[in-house]
């Protein structure tokens, strides 16, 4: 005879994280607020400071495509499409927060200090482009997906052993929540309660495999729930939703109230990288052109237009900038020093073992020919 | 000088340090209240607190991110992995990033941590418990890998392994934690890394172990001593990267060479230690160098542990092989 109480209720269950877990939005498609309450406080010149901004990142995705379709840059992560994520995000910390990128964060390092010429050497493979500067609190971008998330727990995890006030934020994809790091890095943070702040980019594929083949979880944000830490799912495309939510997540962190973890709903335009990837082979124009039409900069534009805080004239200025500090950066990457197989020794340990301090010596002898 | 086991020194050494500098941290499984599964870490969360010497949620790869993390941020992390043979969960934060944070950065970042972990057979473990896994780091240019023989070795180096700025894996071999005691200097002292040390000085052929191996190596030379033939041991201590010149120093003396690990026989240190004899001293060789190890199966079940690992007969008929070349 069947039992009168099922031991757990399956659809109650699902219905209730799905309730949960609804895409936070401020900003729609058409540059209207939808959301007044959740406005955040940010002045005229911060707004238009927030699009000068993701002006210029699109405009460094561009001419890095093209520059890396002249070989004049190496490895190369196109943002086009991810400006709200990466900048709005960004923009809600402060100079003393870490950041801890995945291979695509590059716009987030820079516009916290790491100088262009030095991104674009380290696109070329040149190790002096990671050389980070003291006072400049980035990790470079990382290649182990999900590796980024473990060593966050343990920098935020610093920063309260110190006392201070300042987050850790990290980036990955959908792809990087399958990973183990993914769930012990939130794990961590959650049982020692530390400031951190865990993004997930959700552009819908890694490399080609789309978000519904990395897990059965309608949102990625309720994976926070097995952490026992909070999770929040915004528009990814909205600069003023994202900015809102890094903002909440920094101050609770600054509380003392622990990490939280935020996924944003966004699409790349661009290939996986620019290494050989052709996005026709796993997505159609139809999703291309429908996720085109949430872009982050129109709205943006439409909104800070419709308060009389843009203009073409104000676009083209920072457009002309861009170029003129990318044409700039160049430059200073090409002056940078051919590589030497001592040097690259001489960064391998704070003090070389004996195996490397011979060899120094026999690649010194080769070099001097 | 006071009378230590191995696992006493190493509990002082770490005791001593987290005394020294309020930058040492130590954590991982069961390491706080517990003292650790074999007690390596007892008493230290009760004498510097829960800030200091804390316990971890049971991820291996977390772990070791948090040592990265936490040296980014000037920590001096001591993490201890519970059994070396989980090292294939933490493969990457080892191989993949601390190992290469310096160089990534190009010389800017430092990573002082000292990977503490047991390994090595002999003590009935269950699968995974045992296995000798240094080869594995020895591959991986950034690490120091240190495997000490002795309670006044396992001290002196786990202070130097701890005050070093590049990362080191520090593995404790688990039958020798408690198997002998010695006389250890009760304050700090420190013992180079990258040094290889001669335990028996000898004429006639050099036998090159490290970790319990020596203590095999040294019975087997007492052996040969009654037979007329005089062994020189030499323990690595730093089995990667390896101290060539103690190494050739000795065959260059005595013109022939063994060398044994625990660990199976293809690839590994022992076949790092005869390829560079060969590349450096192959005029001084009167006999080729042979190793002593374990077959290259998976490590065995408890009960097979005794015919499997390599002892000092073995290396005693190795040993007449090249003496009688």
């Amino acid at each position: 005879m069947a039992s009168k109480t099922k031991a757990f209720e399956v659809k109650k269950q699902m219905d209730a994280v799905e309730k949960e877990f609804q895409m936070f939005q401020i900003l729609n498609e058409k540059g209207e607020v939808v959301n007044e309450d959740a406005m955040p406080d940010l002045s005229d010149e911060q707004l238009q400071e927030l699009m000068r901004r993701m002006v210029y990142t699109r405009i460094l995705d561009q001419r890095s495509i093209s520059l890396n379709r002249q070989g004049r840059l190496g490895f190369y992560a196109p943002t086009a499409g991810q400006e709200a994520s990466q900048i709005a995000s960004h923009f809600a910390l402060e100079k003393e927060d870490y950041i801890a990128p995945g291979y695509r964060d590059i716009p987030q390092i820079v516009w916290h200090g790491l100088p262009l010429y030095k991104a674009f050497l380290w696109s070329r493979g040149h190790y002096q482009g990671m050389q980070i500067p003291e006072d400049l609190r980035i990790l470079p971008p990382q290649i182990i997906i999900g590796a980024q998330y473990i060593q966050t727990a343990g920098i935020a995890l610093g920063l309260k052993k110190k006392g201070e006030k300042a987050v850790a934020i990290t980036y990955t994809g959908d792809g990087g929540t399958s990973q183990g790091d993914f769930y012990e890095g939130i794990n961590f943070a959650g049982v020692y309660k530390v400031p951190a702040i865990f993004v997930v980019q959700n552009n819908h594929f890694a490399i080609s495999t789309p978000v519904e083949l990395q897990t059965a979880a309608n949102t990625l944000a309720q994976k926070a729930v097995a952490a026992g830490i909070p999770g929040v799912q915004v528009d990814g495309m909205d600069p003023l939703a994202v900015y809102a939510a890094v903002k909440q997540a920094r101050e609770r962190a600054i509380n003392g109230e622990g990490p939280t973890l935020i996924e944003t709903i966004t699409y790349r335009y661009g290939p996986h990288t620019m290494s050989g990837d052709d996005p026709t082979r796993y997505r159609t124009k139809e999703l291309d052109s429908e996720w085109e039409k949430k872009d982050p900069l129109v709205r943006f534009r439409i909104f800070l237009e419709n308060k009389g805080l843009w203009n073409e004239e104000m676009e083209e200025k920072v457009i002309e900038e861009a170029k003129e500090d990318i044409k700039q950066a160049i430059k200073q990457a090409d002056a940078a020093p051919k590589q030497k197989v001592t040097d690259l020794i001489s960064i391998m340990n704070v003090e070389l073992p004996p195996n490397l301090k011979e060899q120094y010596e026999i690649y010194k002898e080769k070099e001097s020919k | 000088m006071a009378q230590m086991t191995m696992i006493q020194a190493i509990n002082d050494a770490m005791r001593l340090e987290l005394k020294r500098d309020n930058k040492v941290l130590i954590f991982g499984e069961d390491v706080g209240k517990n003292g650790g599964v074999f007690r390596a870490t007892e008493n230290l969360q009760a004498e510097f607190g829960e800030d200091r010497v804390f316990d971890t949620p049971l991820a291996e790869s977390g772990i070791g991110g948090l040592a990265i993390g936490l040296a980014m941020t000037g920590f001096r992390p001591v993490p201890e992995i519970q059994f070396f043979g989980f090292v294939y969960e933490v493969m990457d934060s080892l191989a993949g990033q601390m190992s290469r944070y310096r160089f990534r950065t190009g010389g800017t970042f430092k990573m002082p941590i000292t990977v503490r972990s047991p390994f090595g057979g002999g003590v009935h473990t269950p699968e995974l418990h045992a296995d000798s896994l240094e080869g594995l780091m020895a591959q991986t240019p950034g690490i120091r890998v240190v495997i000490p023989s002795t309670p006044y070795d396992a001290k002196g180096l786990l202070i130097s392994a701890i005050r070093s700025d590049d990362p080191v894996v520090f593995l404790e071999h688990m039958k020798l934690y408690r198997s002998f005691r010695q006389e250890v200097p009760e304050g700090e002292y420190t013992i180079d890394l990258d040094k290889a040390d001669i335990k028996r000085e000898g004429k006639d052929i050099s036998i090159i172990a490290y970790g319990a191996m020596v203590h095999e190596a040294l019975k087997a030379a007492e052996e040969l001593e009654k037979d007329g033939y005089s062994a020189e041991v030499i323990d690595l201590r730093t089995v990667s990267p390896l101290d060539i010149d103690t190494i050739i120093a000795s065959v260059e003396k005595t013109n022939r060479a063994i060398v044994v690990q625990e660990a199976q026989k293809s690839a590994g240190i022992a076949a790092n230690v005869v390829a560079e004899i060969t590349e450096r001293a192959i005029l001084s060789l009167e006999a080729p160098v042979m190793r002593v190890t374990a077959p290259d199966t998976v490590y065995p079940f408890a009960h097979a542990e005794s015919v499997w690992l390599p002892n000092y007969k073995d290396i005693i008929e190795t040993a007449k092989e090249v003496l009688t070349f």
